[in-house]
């Protein structure tokens, strides 16, 4: 029964995990960058959002958009003032403005809301679901954020699949040259991109803070770097493949807790990591690019 | 001759800057006019000129992206504090301790660097940076599960806490987990720095410009094209990368005497810091061996020049990095720079007289 | 080869900026740059002789003394630092109000170390620079155990509000206010032990921070001698705390009646509230890192209904002293204090009593206060928030007893 709960606190985790590296998979995939600011990003949302619930008492559907409104401002913001004047730079140069990015967003977060732990209360207002006399527990954030993580998902794959613009960001991380040949404008679908992640982040953090709910300026740093590892698992660039990774690093980190040990869950973590990229070197679902000469 | 001597005497720069730099902090320590802290700063900018260093020799001359710098860092910094800490009474000449401590680390770092590279060096790209940094945390994580004792017995090991070491009355418990080891002797001085710099300057260099370099390179600029001409891929890679690993354990040693405590926190060894030293790189000029030593010290004296700011001290801190980057790497920046830079001006005012 | 020169220029610029520049005192209201530069010409000298051009420019005939202080402002520790830095400027500003100490008005200056050993040396080192001459730091313990080498070599008298580590005060010219880490553990131990409150321990705690293991270590050695049975000990790390439901699934599953917690609030609070959501009703037991609780920003305090911590400070106490301070606290910043505060509001006024009682003047040298103060430590015995009769031995460990505090209705009862 316990393996039960450890699996089903694992997927909890893991989907928390999952939709934050779908924002990170979605602008590596078409951006080609990695944006290490995106896990502050969330913190920002998850601020954003705290502010309109406790502060100015606003009801949690709207505190939630305010939220992803603010944070697509702020994404569409950073990709404008820091990352697009060295869109043809070197990668490492873009890595770096992203890392500056990161720090710039901690400190004013530091800033603004202070050092001090604020509790964040949970938007979900769900019972938890019972099982054999209580032994069993499902939680509403459980509940929730896997749902929308599936929900997401499909949303992204259709959008993808079906939308002009979806089509469009294909082409642009197809070949970015090519794409502009093609008519289509390049810098509005990177845009777009960073909107979509970065709204995808307030969720993200809304739902993060709700199921963990500490929330400090440091907050977003770690899950995001957790997100980042497990968007390469799944295979970087691929959407499905951010959420089994997600999902997979979830489970493993708490399983590994349990079975293994506390102390060394991180190092359990990171070895599965590398074990899976040395036998699959673009992880789970990523594609094998062919070289040519 | 001139022709010929155009690397040399780029390299000679290089190590004149160094050797200058010694020569004014000497000065102004010996005149009295340095302050205290840059007194205390000088031997962690040696660490980070090193680090830096050395990690262009991953990123810049062998071309791979690495995010674990620090965990190599980390792993000679407890295998030289361990040794000194072991022999502080044994061998009593500081410098010599420091030297067998140095070469120790060395190793150590060098033996992970290679143990690791085996498998990492087969991936690419952003999979390469991400295992790197699993790497570097997985060595962090250990770190901080160790717990070694030393009493008449010999050594004890243990991964779950300091009772479980089961030793004597008599012994001393070396790393103590989260709380790693204190009262390592502060053996490591500016001199010795400087002297760790120009000799790491010297592999670095000496390394690039021989035939193994220039494998590397090839390498590095096409990897398809140098297999085709019998480059052995696999060996100068993972030459490459331990060579770095072992010079980044040197700044682990000099790191780990400089302070009488050596805690593997996130700060010091995590991923923060590989990135740390990451930007110290990419800010100097990938490639670019100078680069990364002005960057590595500019950037390592500049939070500490910004103290009067108090808060905002990090904030601003960000800014500049990404300013800098943005007008050090912009293309357009970079055309605008080459059109209003103050020596064109200058040249044009000349043509203008003539 | 233009270039290269202009390379060069620049480093020896950045020494030499380094060098110099960084002299001017940082909080100066109104130095312009003429008098910045008298300022840096005197304390090129020496940090003594500054110490005499500042005190006879800015302050009335008693002299200033200059208190540093050190901590994390900014980074993953900031909370803490930043609760020393308010109460110390508090603690200074009410003491030159009342006319100084010895006459002489306190000037202090606080420092960031973002929780770095390396970073807190630099600190301190620019401390010195601004004419430091009594250090009140570092709030973390780490970093604590560096700069303590480096005081200890200029003999400076050092007073930590908050590094708990046996090694944070291994020299003879520190001095501590809170408790150490193997003192709580066992005190714990004891009290949980002596008044019967639990058999079966479970224990959550940090293992990648010196605070935590220092505390369950000892614990655990001496639960051993109190018949506690430790049935599960489970750890986190600094990168794996977002999540605690398998730590307390295994506490649940080992049937402890008591949840041992020595680590900081901020954790703790995710922990019960995880707790509360499986349905995990322990008593949550804990050490001072988790005073604050209470006080964390929309938290509801119905999960630490019962939740006993030892902590030498309980905000909401109702002694005069307690209560003017959280008042004035908050009329400042807008914040309720914490432990930290209080430490740190504590070792201002314990450095004013050891100046007093050794008759430190302002034109006596670094190395000489920090005898005479040494020697005033042992015996002096301060009344603070922190603890009453307060007195110290002379390797710089307070004696004071903890309170134990059972959270109830939302704030501390004393047990």
């Amino acid at each position: 029964m316990s393996f039960v709960s450890y699996l089903l606190n694992g997927i909890s985790l893991g989907s928390v995990y999952a939709i934050i590296a779908l924002g990170y998979t979605m602008v590596y995939g078409i951006a080609k960058m990695l944006n290490f600011a995106h896990g502050d990003v969330i913190m920002i949302g998850s601020y954003v959002a705290f502010v309109a619930i406790n502060s100015m008492g606003l009801p949690i559907p709207v505190s939630v958009l305010i939220s992803v409104a603010a944070c697509t401002l702020l994404g569409m913001a950073i990709e404008r003032i820091a990352y697009k004047p060295l869109r043809h730079a070197s990668k490492l140069a873009v890595l770096i403005t992203a890392i500056g990015a990161s720090y710039f967003l901690q400190n004013i977060a530091l800033l603004i809301f202070g050092a001090n732990t604020k509790s964040f209360s949970s938007v979900v207002k769900m019972k938890p679901l019972q099982f054999a006399d209580g032994q069993l527990n499902i939680s509403g954030e459980t509940i929730i954020t896997v749902a929308a993580c599936v929900a997401i998902m499909i949303c992204l794959m259709a959008f993808m699949k079906y939308s002009k613009a979806g089509h469009a960001m294909l082409a642009v991380s197809e070949d970015d040259g090519a794409a502009q040949l093609m008519g289509i404008n390049v810098n509005g679908t990177i845009a777009l991109t960073f909107a979509i992640g970065s709204a995808l982040a307030a969720v993200a953090g809304v739902l993060l803070c709700s199921a963990y709910p500490s929330l400090t300026p440091y907050t977003g740093a770690m899950p995001g770097i957790k997100a980042f590892v497990a968007a390469v698992f799944g295979g970087i660039g691929s959407i499905p493949g951010a959420f089994i990774g997600g999902v997979l690093l979830g489970i493993i980190e708490i399983l590994g807790k349990a079975y293994i040990s506390s102390q060394l869950a991180d190092a359990i973590v990171f070895a599965v990591l590398i074990v899976v990229l040395v036998v699959k070197p673009t992880g789970i679902l990523g594609k094998q690019i062919q070289e040519k000469v | 001759m001139k022709k010929l001597s155009k690397n040399t005497k780029s390299n000679l720069i290089t190590y004149g800057i160094v050797i200058l730099a010694y020569i004014f902090c000497e000065i102004f320590m010996r005149t009295g006019h340095m302050s205290s802290l840059m007194k205390g700063i000088l031997v962690p900018l040696c660490v980070y000129v090193i680090l830096a260093v050395s990690l262009n020799l991953t990123v810049g001359i062998l071309g791979e992206l690495s995010l674990g710098h620090a965990g190599f860092m980390c792993v000679g910094a407890f295998a030289g504090a361990v040794f000194s800490k072991c022999t502080a009474e044994i061998i009593s000449v500081p410098t010599v301790r420091f030297i067998i401590a140095l070469l120790i680390g060395v190793a150590c770092a060098g033996i992970c660097g290679v143990l690791i590279g085996i498998p990492v060096l087969r991936l690419r790209g952003d999979y390469l940076a991400i295992v790197t940094l699993a790497f570097g945390e997985i060595i962090k994580n250990l770190v901080n599960v160790v717990y070694l004792g030393l009493d008449s017995n010999g050594f004890h090991f243990s991964m779950k806490d300091a009772m479980s070491l089961g030793m004597e009355p008599d012994g001393v418990v070396i790393i103590k987990g989260a709380q790693g080891i204190t009262g390592t002797p502060t053996d490591s001085n500016f001199t010795i720095g400087i002297i760790l710099v120009l000799l790491t300057l010297f592999i670095v260099i000496n390394l690039v410009h021989s035939r193994t370099g220039r494998a590397i390179m090839a390498i590095r600029d096409n990897r398809i094209a140098a297999e085709s001409i019998g480059i052995n891929i696999t060996k100068y890679k993972i030459l490459a990368f331990s060579v770095s690993a072992a010079l980044s354990g040197a700044a682990g040693v000099l790191y780990a005497h400089n302070l009488s405590t050596l805690t593997a926190l996130p700060k010091n060894f995590g991923y923060n810091m590989s990135i740390m030293i990451l930007v110290f790189v990419v800010l100097g000029g990938i490639g670019s061996i100078r680069g990364s030593m002005i960057a590595a010290v500019v950037l390592t004296l500049l939070p500490e020049l910004l103290r009067s700011l108090n808060e905002y001290r990090m904030l601003i801190y960000a800014v500049v990095l990404i300013a800098t980057m943005i007008f050090t790497w912009s293309p357009k920046a970079i055309s605008l720079r080459e059109r209003y830079s103050p020596a064109k001006l200058f040249h044009k005012e000349e043509k203008e007289v003539q | 080869m233009k270039k290269l020169l202009s390379l060069a220029m620049a480093t020896i610029l950045a020494f030499s900026v380094a060098a110099c520049g960084s002299k001017a005192p940082a909080d100066t209201e109104e130095t312009t740059t003429g008098e910045a530069a008298e300022t840096t010409e005197g304390a090129e000298t020496d940090s003594e002789g500054a110490e005499d051009t500042e005190g006879t420019g800015t302050a009335a005939e008693g002299g200033v003394l200059k208190i540093g202080g050190i901590g994390p402002i900014t980074g993953g520790a900031a909370v803490y630092g930043m609760a020393v830095m308010n109460a110390a400027n508090l603690a200074v500003d009410e003491i030159n109000a009342a006319g100084g100490i010895n006459g002489m008005q306190v000037e202090f200056q606080f420092e960031d170390d973002e929780h770095d050993a390396e970073k807190s040396v630099n600190a301190y080192n620019t401390l010195k620079d601004w004419g430091m001459q009594v250090l009140m730091g570092t709030v973390t313990s780490t970093p604590c155990t560096a700069v303590v080498a480096k005081s200890a070599e200029d003999n400076m008298f050092h007073l930590t509000p908050s590094g708990s580590a046996v090694e944070s005060i291994a020299q003879p010219n520190a001095f501590r206010v809170c408790f150490s880490d193997p003192n709580q553990g066992a005190a714990s131990a004891q009290y949980i032990g002596e008044n019967g409150i639990a058999t079966k321990v479970a224990v959550i705690y940090d293992s990648s921070d010196v605070y935590s293991t220092g505390i369950y270590e000892k614990f655990s050695a001496e639960a051993a001698n109190q018949g506690i049975e430790i049935v599960a000990a489970e750890a986190f790390t600094a990168d794996s705390k977002t999540d605690f439901s398998v730590q307390l699934q295994k506490a649940k599953e080992a049937a402890a009646e008591l949840v041992f917690l020595p680590i900081y609030y901020t954790e703790a609070s995710i922990i019960l509230t995880q707790a509360n959501g499986m349905g995990f009703e322990p008593i949550f037991f804990g050490c001072d890192g988790l005073d604050g609780i209470l006080a964390v920003d929309n938290f509801d305090t119905a999960l630490a209904e019962g939740v006993m911590l030892l902590t030498p400070f309980a905000a909401d106490a109702d002694d005069e002293a307690t209560k003017s301070f959280v008042t004035a606290y908050q009329e400042a910043y807008g914040e309720i204090p914490n432990q930290f505060a209080a430490d740190a509001y504590d070792a201002i006024y314990i450095i004013k009593a050891a100046a007093e009682q050794a008759g430190v003047t302002a034109d006596m040298s670094v190395s000489d206060m920090c005898e005479a103060m040494k020697v005033a430590m042992t015996q002096i015995t301060v009344d603070g928030l922190t603890g009453t009769g307060i007195t110290w031995s002379e390797d710089g460990e307070p004696s004071k007893s903890p309170k134990a505090v059972v959270i109830t209705d939302g704030a501390y009862a004393a047990q």
